[in-house]
């Protein structure tokens, strides 16, 4: 395997050329870069599939696979490290078997997010974009997701985790590390992050079962469904958050806070009780 | 403490132009149609598509002339729900004829609005009704080949739309000779690296092209000369995915939902401290109250305090907007803009000053560098920004914030500078002593363990 050194990005002094794959990589990669270029009417297009292709072969993207993307597409180095750089999916560094991205924007931040993402510093002693001593976990921060309606949502390879918790999270780097299986709440049983890769390059999963896994839509994207077929009961849906209660599955309960004005427990100290009672009564 | 949004009364006639009044019940309020049936067990198949009508619009279309289909989208009167409602149809129509250049469509699945989730969730359980509008599309503008440009970060979604294309091809309903009749497509589905400005339609260009993903200049607009710069139509998944539908039922069925000028239906996506977070699919107009009349509400023993009708670019609204009628001209009467129906609630317990300082560090992180507002502005906001949050800063820096948002606002070389002035307006519009709050009491007054989803599951956190 080849290793080239994080200066290969930079800019400034001029790298060493980069060596090349051994002949055999080479050929694989050939033949696969043949693929990709062949679905775009002109190659360029290929570059960004590519960069995935050299990030699934070593695990993020040295100057050997940029040297391979150039002579690929007959493009400069200059040109391929310029795309490579602009783009937050394609690591310059050797990184973690899983990638544990915690959404931290507002949204998943305020539900919990940024709570989660402190937990699993402190649990791994690590910092943003640190890796586990065992190479297995890398913990980054990242932005939403498109599951708001799964805050929080933490993202392991890719594959969505929704709804989590500071002791899920927990639990889920510590399965990961010690190589117990990991089931995402929407997506396919773990695969490392090379492979991953290869399926952003335009490579589908291989896996039988892969694409039929964890079901049709999260129970958040049914919700207005279920609502809509009177099936939850008028206002009485229940909140995915509650995991052992899907919807529809509990029995009918109060209707919660209405949205207008209204003094809450915060607002109406003398009744702190409120909230408890009607919570309690679920 | 039981206000309920129940009612005793018979809800409202349902209008010809939308839904009723508040009272309303969710079965009626609510239509279902891209998410009709989400919920059978294999929602994703083919086979499942094709039981609940699918590709039945696409014959249809294959019989009908092309500008005929263009004619047909257009008196629809559907509109982009990519952000900025374009009218579909018109768009299409830009596309020029007999030009003797390809044509391209490219089907815009960047997702990445902060707050957002309406894309993801279509394509994962029902990716054959973007395919089969991709099918009518093609026909309509005369393009042969179709890219699918989705975020990479979500390969759950990439798997499914890779089975997906595959069945389609197998069923020949891509390729040679579609459906028989003579018509050809390729789709190639191509997944992004990480960058929110992708998602602006020139930047995405660029990206598809293997290059650094920067606006361009318009004109010449995508339309005249867009991908390897032929004609070509962006549009957004949801709104590629509603042309099926219009052509299987009629344009007169999808105008009886919305209003004469935002018909139809759409996603709205519920998020954040209410009770049933998720999707809601209605015909457009309808409020946030009526949303959380039929949904369950704010979580229990919290009050709405903030919100977004459209992703974090939108103008954000209060309590005294939840009548708004959530289409184009009622959220655009009302100072804001419907963008992408990312309906994100925030209850009290939330601080505002927090909530835009992330929004405005993502903007600067995404920031592509091209042009000096946006790149410098969004910086110094951040700066401005933390300061103010750990209460270091000054009233004069709250003055610095409007100004440096004025300096972006409207002169940016893309609409990503105008939406990272658009919570700090919006936030000074309805919070600014709160902003005074951070830098008269030297710190946040806000406790974020009380907005965790966790926070009221614990007894002294609830008595607090
Ligand atoms: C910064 C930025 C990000 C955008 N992101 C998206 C996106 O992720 N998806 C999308 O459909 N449109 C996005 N848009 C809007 C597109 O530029 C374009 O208007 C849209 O894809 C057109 O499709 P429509 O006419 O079907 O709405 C974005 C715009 C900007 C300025
Ligand atoms: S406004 Fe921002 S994102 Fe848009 S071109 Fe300028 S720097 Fe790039
Ligand atoms: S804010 Fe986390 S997924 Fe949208």
């Amino acid at each position: 395997m080849t290793h080239t050194p994080d200066t290969a990005v930079g800019i400034g002094m001029p790298a060493m050329p980069a060596p090349d794959y051994p002949a055999d990589v080479r050929a694989r990669l050939d033949a696969d870069a043949a693929e990709l270029v062949a679905r775009y009417p002109d190659s360029r297009s290929a570059l960004l599939p590519l960069l995935h292709l050299v990030q699934a072969e070593e695990g993020h993207v040295t100057a050997t696979g940029m040297r391979f993307c150039a002579q690929t597409l007959g493009l400069t180095g200059a040109e391929v490290s310029a795309v490579a750089t602009f783009y937050t999916m394609y690591r310059r560094k050797p990184s973690g078997d899983y990638q544990v991205g915690v959404c931290t924007n507002t949204l998943c931040a305020v539900l919990g997010g940024d709570a989660i993402l402190d937990a699993l510093h402190e649990h791994l002693g690590v910092g943003d974009d640190g890796t586990t001593e065992d190479g297995k976990v890398t913990v980054e921060h990242i932005e939403c997701n498109a599951a708001c309606d799964f805050a929080p949502v933490v993202m392991v390879n890719w594959e969505f985790f929704d709804n989590q918790t500071p002791e899920s999270a927990k639990r889920l780097v510590d399965d990961l590390r010690a190589g117990r299986p990991v089931e995402p709440t929407r997506g396919a049983p773990l695969c490392t992050y090379r492979e991953t890769a290869r399926i952003l390059a335009g490579f589908p999963d291989p896996r039988p079962g892969a694409v039929e896994a964890s079901g049709g839509a999260g129970p958040a994207s049914l919700i207005g469904l279920r609502l809509a077929k009177g099936e939850a009961g008028a206002g009485r849906v229940v909140a995915p958050r509650t995991a052992d209660h899907p919807a529809g599955e509990r029995p009918p309960e109060h209707l919660s806070a209405h949205d207008a004005p209204q003094k809450t427990s915060a607002s109406d100290p003398e009744h702190p009780a409120g909230p408890v009672s009607e919570e309690g009564e679920g | 403490m039981s206000v309920v949004t129940e009612s005793t009364e018979p809800a409202e006639p349902d209008g010809p132009s939308g839904p009723g009044g508040p009272q309303t019940s969710p079965e009626k309020l609510l239509s279902p149609v891209l998410s009709a049936f989400w919920d059978e067990p294999e929602s994703w198949t083919l086979e499942t598509y094709q039981r609940h009508d699918g590709y039945q619009g696409m014959r249809t279309a294959l019989a009908m002339p092309p500008d005929d289909v263009i004619a047909l989208v257009k008196d629809s009167g559907l509109r982009g729900r990519g952000g900025a409602g374009f009218p579909t149809g018109m768009k299409w129509q830009f596309i020029p004829q007999g030009d003797g250049k390809p044509h391209y469509l490219v089907v815009n699945a960047d997702e990445s609005e902060p707050g957002t989730c309406k894309d993801i969730p279509l394509l994962f359980a029902n990716p054959h009704s973007l395919i089969e509008g991709m099918i009518i599309a093609c026909h309509a503008i005369r393009s042969s080949h179709a890219f699918i440009y989705l975020r990479g970060e979500v390969v759950p979604v990439l798997r499914r739309l890779h089975h997906a294309v595959a069945e389609a091809y197998a069923a020949g309903y891509l390729g040679k000779d579609i459906a028989g009749s003579g018509f050809d497509l390729d789709i190639t589905v191509h997944a992004g690296a990480g960058a929110y400005i992708c998602g602006e339609e020139t930047a995405l260009l660029d990206s598809l092209e293997g290059r650094r993903g920067q606006p361009r200049l318009r004109p010449p607009f995508p339309a005249v000369a867009g991908l390897y710069a032929c004609p070509t139509v962006v549009n957004n998944v949801e709104s590629i995915a509603s042309v099926p539908a219009i052509l299987h039922r009629g344009k007169d069925w999808f105008r009886s939902m919305g209003s004469e000028k935002s018909p139809g239906f759409t996603l709205y996506s519920l998020s954040g401290h209410v009770t049933n977070p998720g999707q809601y699919e209605a015909p457009l107009g309808v409020t946030l109250r009526q949303l959380l009349d039929v949904s369950g509400g704010m979580r229990t023993g919290h009050r709405l305090k903030f919100w977004t009708p459209g992703g974090s670019s939108t103008p954000m609204f209060t309590e005294e907007h939840l009548d708004v009628p959530l289409d184009y001209e009622g959220v655009g009467a009302a100072g804001s803009m419907l963008g992408t129906k990312a309906l994100q609630c925030f209850d009290e317990t939330t601080c505002v000053v927090r909530a835009v300082t992330r929004w405005t560090e993502f903007y600067a992180h995404e920031s592509c560098g091209k042009c000096t507002p946006c790149r410098e502005g969004t910086y110094w906001l951040v700066q401005l920004l933390r300061g103010i949050e750990a209460g270091k800063g000054t009233a004069e820096d709250i003055t610095k914030l409007e100004d440096i948002a004025d300096t972006i606002n409207g002169k940016s070389f893309c609409a990503l500078g105008d939406g990272a002035a658009s919570p700090i307006f919006s936030s000074l519009k309805y919070f600014r002593d709160e902003y005074e709050a951070h830098v008269t009491g030297g710190g946040c007054p806000f406790d974020p363990a009380l907005s965790t989803v966790w926070a009221d599951q614990s007894p002294q956190e609830v008595n607090a």
